[in-house]
């Protein structure tokens, strides 16, 4: 097998394998009957839940595997049979259905909560937890995570509201640490949330880098198909020794497809960005939407804030673990908020270094927290920067508000403006 | 002496337009589309060409547009109607810099190029409201011909308020201010009204900018016309040939290939 062979592609399949051991993983622990952490992707404290041995379960995760398996509308019409509004989010629609199910999933069955902690990134989130309260009688403990007080505004580490912010954060951290010992029944070990730090730097430094390396040409991942794939790893095995490892590995695929000039499976004409969250009821088809245009995504918001901020690449000291944590989920947190609502400079400064020929804005409706600034921002960009946006709606979740015939006659549209656009381009240029 | 013919299908219509070299219409036709897309763009491009008095094989390039564009099976390429209508109004109208196309089934609103290309362009959402086919709704109610509907509404003098943004509800409320005493000419300039503040909501999203050219059918209805001039303060352009932009422009981009061997990329995903 040649070196090329053997390492590219090596990221989707190992990504693919070790989310099913982690499904895996949870299944056996809900035979068990072992009580879970219900967490998110922003903000997950998954570094400090693994230390109590406690499995770790991702609700917003589950509900996009249902729409990607295309069972979705079962769950969202179980949630709307027992009440909940068409009009509320679907990711909890499709959880409400799991735990009537008694956790069951496609991909197997998840235990039951016995916390859950959830910070205010996005405001469903805590009307989530007490739906499991309600439900399961489960503690949900609360992260009040301040976010930016306006667009551009970024105080650091030394600033009188930063520290203050900080100090905040870290007395919440102080209050959960003794929930989390009686939910699991294990003593706080400071050590052990040394090392998973440890691998949580790994994992930062090597996500950052991953989106550092797609600005070559051609780009060495589809930041849409694959990125979600790299997403859904670095939620679920964050502060794992297994999770750095393979974005060690990814990194080390990624430099060799750079150094080797290998792209990704479509012939890149044209550089998008991604902004918002995919389309996950049609998941492969929307991408195939661009890419039979020869357009591919370099880069997404979903990756900055569904991560949780882990885009920063934030180093935690390991000298002060728990300062350390609350500073990182701070900064982290607050990035992803502000991946979701002031994400204009950041698009605008991405044009040249991306080399991006489009940006794809794509609302959805059963989010309004990550929807609403979207024309906004669209406007906002188009006023910095002469580049073509496309805005197209559809859902994360639910198939009856996704229309394809719709969607593709509009990123049709996008296309040919696209090439008209590069056509009297290089009429001017011809005639300078 | 070539000709290039331009086939657009849309959800109520289908509308063929044929043109000589130097850019004139020869022939238009208009069939209802119906459930066999593929027949009336069939039909369409026949009456188009009986139209001009042309045979098929003088007619060296066909672009077809519309959401039917894929079912235009005799023609060499498509193209969407976002760019035709943009096309065919710059071509009509050289000083646009704003579309607003209003079918039956969407509403485009369009910011063009001096040269017709696409700058950006914006579409209501997944429902019919803001449409051609709210007006139809209304008309349906009132049991008016749709024909007649502009008309009328302009003998209105004071407008109802029309609350709802859904088509089906539509017909609903436009019978609850029949029930209230209302009359016809006053809900139907409502209606209209509705309607005109919806599609320069979309303009606005765009950005407006002079000048703007109203295309579609519904730009025949002079009370619709009427409503977006006073919504926008400002006149817009209208040509005969309105209902026939999208496929006027999709001749043009035929008419491109032929003289300058110049094909607009082929769409990805045809049929």
């Amino acid at each position: 097998m040649t070196a090329t062979a053997e390492i590219v592609g090596r990221g989707n399949s190992d990504g693919a394998r070790l989310f099913r051991e982690w499904f895996a993983d949870l299944t056996a622990a809900a035979a068990e009957g072992r009580g879970a952490a219900y967490v998110f992707v922003m903000g997950s404290l998954a570094e400090l839940l693994r230390t109590f041995d406690l499995p770790i379960v991702f609700p917003e995760i589950n509900s996009l595997q249902t729409a990607v398996r295309r069972v979705a509308h079962e769950y969202l019409a179980e949630a709307e049979d027992y009440g909940y509004s068409p009009d509320i989010c679907g990711y909890v629609k499709a959880d409400v259905a799991t735990q009537l199910r008694g956790g069951a999933l496609p991909m197997g069955r998840i235990p039951k909560p016995a916390v859950s902690v959830l910070t205010n990134a996005c405001n469903t989130y805590i009307k989530w937890g007490e739906i499991w309260e309600r439900m399961h009688g489960t503690p949900a403990f609360v992260l009040d995570v301040p976010g930016s007080r306006a667009a551009g505004l970024r105080p650091g580490p030394g600033d009188a509201d930063f520290e203050g912010d900080r100090r905040y954060v870290l007395a919440q951290l102080r209050e959960l640490i003794p929930v989390l010992e009686r939910v699991s029944g294990q003593r706080f070990d400071v050590d052990r949330l040394r090392e998973s730090l440890r691998h949580a730097n790994t994992m930062s430094r090597a996500w950052q880098r991953l989106l550092e390396l797609n600005r070559s040409r051609p780009s060495v991942f589809n930041a849409l198909s694959d990125g979600t794939i790299f997403l859904g790893v670095a939620n679920a095995l964050r502060g794992s020794a297994a999770g750095a490892a393979y974005f060690e590995d990814l990194v080390e695929e990624m430099e060799y497809k750079v150094a080797h000039g290998i792209g990704t499976l479509t012939e890149e004409k044209w550089r998008l960005v991604f902004v918002g969250v995919p389309c996950y009821p049609i998941f492969r088809r929307f991408n195939e939407l661009f890419g039979e245009w020869g357009g591919t995504f370099v880069n997404s918001t979903y990756l900055w804030f569904a991560s949780g901020g882990t885009n920063l690449g934030y180093q935690y000291d390991l000298a002060h673990p728990l300062e350390s944590l609350a500073e990182g989920l701070l900064v982290s947190v607050r990035d992803a908020m502000d991946s979701m609502f002031f994400q204009t400079g950041i698009l605008a400064d991405m044009i040249d270094a991306f080399h991006v020929d489009g940006v794809v804005f794509h609302p959805i409706k059963s989010c309004r927290t990550v929807s609403t600034g979207l024309a906004d921002n669209r406007r906002a960009l188009m006023e910095q920067r002469d580049v073509a946006t496309l805005f197209i709606e559809s859902d994360m979740m639910d198939r009856r508000v996704v229309s394809e015939a719709q969607l593709k006659n509009r990123v049709d549209a996008f296309f040919e403006g696209l090439a008209a656009r590069k056509a009297s381009a290089a009429l001017a240029q011809s005639r300078r | 002496m070539a000709y290039a013919a331009g086939v657009d299908v849309g959800s109520t219509q289908t509308k063929a337009v044929i043109i000589d070299e130097a850019r004139r219409i020869v022939a238009r036709a208009l069939t209802d589309t119906g459930a066999n897309v593929t027949r009336a763009a069939e039909t369409a491009f026949r009456m188009a060409l009986e139209d001009g008095d042309r045979r098929e094989e003088e007619v060296e390039y066909v672009v077809g547009t519309g959401y039917g564009r894929y079912k235009v099976t005799f023609g060499n390429t498509q193209v969407t109607e976002i760019s035709c209508h943009g096309r065919g109004a710059v071509h009509m109208f050289p000083d646009t810099r704003t579309v607003i196309d209003m079918g039956g089934q969407d509403t485009k609103a369009i910011r063009v190029s001096p040269a017709g290309e696409i700058l950006d362009f914006c579409m209501n959402d997944k429902c019919a409201a803001g449409t051609g086919r709210f007006l139809g709704a209304a008309a349906n109610a009132l049991e008016i011909p749709l024909p007649d509907l502009g008309p009328t509404a302009l003998r209105g003098e004071r407008a109802v308020k029309i609350s709802t943004t859904c088509t089906v509800f539509a017909e609903s409320e436009v019978l609850s201010w029949l029930g209230k005493g209302k009359k016809i000419e006053d809900i139907l300039l409502g209606v209209h009204q509705s309607i005109a503040t919806r599609s320069v909501g979309l303009l606005r999203r765009v950005g407006i900018e002079s000048a703007v050219t109203f295309t579609g059918g519904v730009a025949k209805n002079p009370a619709m016309i009427a409503a977006i001039q006073d919504k926008l303060g400002t006149g817009v352009n209208v040509s005969e040939e309105s209902h026939y932009m999208g496929a006027l422009g999709a001749a043009l981009f035929a008419l491109d290939h032929i003289l300058a061997g110049r094909a607009p990329a082929p769409t990805p995903g045809a049929a």
